[in-house]
């Protein structure tokens, strides 16, 4: 017979629903993959060896901090071994194998740990490693290789990213390189250009992206605010000779602005969690990355602009402060 | 046309096939019955008999004391052997009256009434009074109470909740296939007492069967209509339910009655006719046994008073090692921390979870702000950031999150992903600051 010191007692609600933080962080994981057979594909192995050190050293990273810090090890949630990913993602194909090392390491002790660990971070842990990165390295971090078939020995050749090129010399001369503007759109789309492993293939990031869509993971209102405030601008400014004569396509497709905006603006941690304040942000990151690209002295504007985004992430959440329901009951 | 609803809420697996079809069946009353002296909210009755008295079923054995509190009477006949602390279903001692069943149900005699609908208000609420009637969805307000609104707040408006949101629960389903023409008939007594013409049932979509039944009786009445709503948890909450079917809105703090609103729970409108019809007082209740954690789950009719202990056993017993008894419905009901817990007039299930449904709330993340709380609460808040106030002990900062607008439905500890007790931890920050 049963006796009541066996009865388990906890507060309501007693059942609760089948989906966990791992399995969202594994899930969004998994749907990166595309993108990264595509990135080995046109890059070689040598990218998938660059993301593995990303992916080993954020793990290793959180579970060593946590092993000398004395703090529950969480590295089976999935989060470290996710900022690694997009991390590795976001690097050049061609940076040596300490790059992702230090890189990794910085994301995840100095923008996660110390900060308080996954949910306390103010910055997206994964674009502060490269931001650092960045600064720390700026030459080997801008230093980019053209696509080559596949598993072929042949160095690949150093050269400007779509963006620069556009910056330095015109889209014309993008138009010129690619051989038409239809040529130019459909390459950008498979991802048969320069650029960081995991951004150049569009196609490979939507198709991740439907699958977080049709699982509810993420909402239109952050990446379609910020592609379409990008995209307007784009089209208003993108013409340094016309108002209203730039390519808002060219902006979107190229560069990071895809990746960012499905997966690094949309991190939950470091993102609005009202729907009002996700299309805030969103605007704000596509102002902002056109700001950088059309004005700043950088091509690419994407990891800045969801960084300066996200420090006003809390902010836009206290601002935007739910509507208490019988509020705005008439009397 | 779109259906109405309100913002948020959930959609857990209601899991009432286990119990939906089986129909109510009376459970006899065991040897022991332990009788809560407070079973409502208010101030608790106090005894009127002594240890060793002989007593009869229906009898009164505790006072109402105060207006906000409700009498309470012995569901079986036999002898008071001890009147003493014991555990509710909140893991409280209350005073409690232990009644040994000489299983003769002697009855004292209940006051038959055919012609009920032409009492007066006072005799009605008189008789509702006598029977100790409080609500039966769970919230045990003494129902005499409110039935009495100030003159200042006219009630326009009867709603009877027949919603059952809650997953497992089907003693209001079953009895509103059942009982239809009594629940019908309490609502036209309510009704009468607050001389109001428009009333209304509200039935989740999930039960047609319950609509249609209801339906049935009411072909002919001009009065009372009966609303299908969408079936989402917490439907069932007053505000939501209001909400829904009248688009009023009770303002933070402000109380069914100041929107013109008086809401009943189908199972109280039964016993309001069972007491002005037949004068019997409340002593017996259906309540569902469900769960994948016990062996056979039914919809019983059973004295208040019984343990759970006694229910269990009349239902071959608990499977599995790991023991979760919940007391109501598994979203807002309790965790019983003893199997002495006594049936009471609240008390709408016992649900036995199963081993794997058991979950341990002692391992959770941190809030990684994914938003989900926000969208299922129906009250417009963010339990995320009540939450991570409460945890950090910055409660004055959990209240200017409106702290005391949430009233514990538990969607968003139901919908969190990093598992965190978000209904503990805003119960923890509602008790260390003043409203």
């Amino acid at each position: 017979m049963i006796d009541d010191k066996k009865l388990v007692v906890t507060i309501s609600p007693h059942i609760k629903d089948k989906e966990t933080t791992s399995l969202i962080m594994w899930t969004v994981t998994a749907t990166l993959l595309p993108s990264l057979i595509m990135g080995t594909y046109y890059f070689g192995l040598k990218a998938t060896f660059i993301v593995f050190m990303a992916i080993v050293s954020a793990v290793l990273s959180e579970y060593l901090y946590q092993k000398f810090m004395n703090k529950k090890i969480t590295v089976s949630d999935g989060s470290a071994f996710l900022t690694g990913l997009l991390l590795g993602l976001n690097l050049p194909p061609s940076v040596p194998f300490y790059i992702p090392v230090i890189g990794s390491s910085f994301a995840i002790i100095v923008a996660k740990q110390l900060f308080g660990g996954l949910g306390y971070n103010i910055f997206n842990p994964a674009l502060i490693g490269r931001a650092f990165l960045l600064a720390s390295f700026p030459r080997l971090m801008t230093t980019w290789t053209q696509p080559v078939a596949f598993l072929t020995q042949i160095d690949a050749k150093t050269t400007a990213t779509p963006l620069s090129i556009l910056k330095e010399s015109g889209e014309s001369k993008l138009i010129e390189i690619f051989g038409s503007k239809l040529d130019l759109y459909s390459q950008l789309l498979i991802g048969n250009r320069s650029g960081c492993i995991g951004e150049t293939s569009i196609i490979a990031l939507l198709l991740g992206a439907t699958y977080l869509f049709y699982k509810k993971y993420i909402t239109w209102h952050i990446p379609i605010s910020y592609i379409l405030t990008a995209g307007i601008l784009a089209w208003i400014f993108g013409n340094p000779s016309q108002l209203f004569g730039g390519d808002p396509i060219l902006h979107i497709l190229s560069g990071g602005m895809i990746i960012g905006a499905f997966y690094m603006a949309t991190d939950y941690v470091t993102s609005p969690a009202l729907k009002k304040g996700q299309i805030l942000f969103g605007i704000g990151c596509g102002f902002l990355t056109m700001l950088i690209r059309l004005k700043g002295g950088y091509p690419e504007g994407v990891m800045f602009a969801i960084l300066i985004m996200n420090c006003f992430s809390p902010l836009i959440d206290r601002s935007f402060k739910t509507k208490v329901f019988g509020t705005d009951a008439k009397k | 046309m779109k259906q109405k609803t309100f913002k948020g809420g959930i959609h857990p697996l209601d899991r009432k096939e286990l119990t939906s079809s089986k129909p109510i069946e009376t459970m006899e009353p065991p040897k022991i019955l332990i009788i809560p002296l407070i079973q409502h909210i208010g101030a608790p009755s106090k005894p009127i008999v002594s240890i060793g008295d002989e007593i009869k079923r229906g009898q009164k054995i505790g006072e109402p004391t105060g207006f906000v509190s409700a009498s309470v009477h012995s569901s079986v006949s036999g002898k008071v052997i001890d009147i003493t602390d014991s555990l509710n279903a909140m893991g409280r001692l209350v005073k409690s009256i232990f009644i040994e069943n000489d299983f003769r149900d002697d009855t004292i005699h209940f006051e038959e009434i055919k012609d009920y609908l032409n009492l007066s208000p006072e005799s009605l609420k008189e008789r509702i009074k006598e029977a100790g009637i409080v609500g039966m969805g769970g919230a045990t307000f003494p129902t005499i109470v409110k039935l009495s609104p100030p003159k200042e707040k006219p009630i326009d408006t009867v709603i009877l909740n027949g919603s059952e949101c809650e997953p497992y629960l089907t003693s209001d389903y079953r009895l509103m296939l059942e009982k239809p023409f009594e629940i019908i008939e309490g609502l036209k007594i309510i009704m009468k007492i607050l001389n109001v013409n428009k009333g209304y049932i509200g039935i989740e979509d999930n039960k047609p069967e319950a609509i249609k039944s209801l339906k049935d009786v009411v072909k002919n009445e001009r009065d009372i209509s009966i609303i299908s709503l969408p079936t989402k948890y917490p439907q069932g909450a007053e505000k939501m339910l209001i909400k829904v079917i009248t688009n009023r809105q009770v303002p933070p703090k402000a109380l069914p009655m100041d929107v013109g609103v008086l809401v009943q729970n189908v199972g109280t409108s039964y016993a309001i006719y069972e007491a002005v019809r037949f004068g019997k007082p409340l002593i017996e209740r259906v309540t569902t046994i469900s769960g994948e954690g016990i062996n056979e789950q039914k919809n019983l009719l059973i004295r208040i008073g019984t343990t759970i202990e006694d229910v269990i056993n009349f239902c071959k017993g608990i499977n599995g090692r790991n023991i979760k008894i919940i007391i109501g419905g598994p979203m807002m009901g309790f965790a019983a921390q003893s199997l002495k817990t006594p049936i009471i007039k609240g008390t709408s299930g016992i649900i036995v979870l199963k081993d794997e449904d058991i979950i341990d709330s002692s391992n959770f993340l941190n809030c990684i702000r994914c938003g989900r709380c926000i969208n299922a609460c129906p009250m417009g808040l963010m339990p995320s950031m009540l939450s991570i106030y409460a945890e950090r002990g910055f409660y004055e900062g959990a209240k200017e999150y409106n702290l005391f607008d949430c009233f514990e439905c538990g969607s968003c500890t139901y919908v969190c992903p990093s598992k965190r007790p978000i209904v503990q931890l805003i119960r923890l920050a509602k008790s260390q600051v003043k409203p």
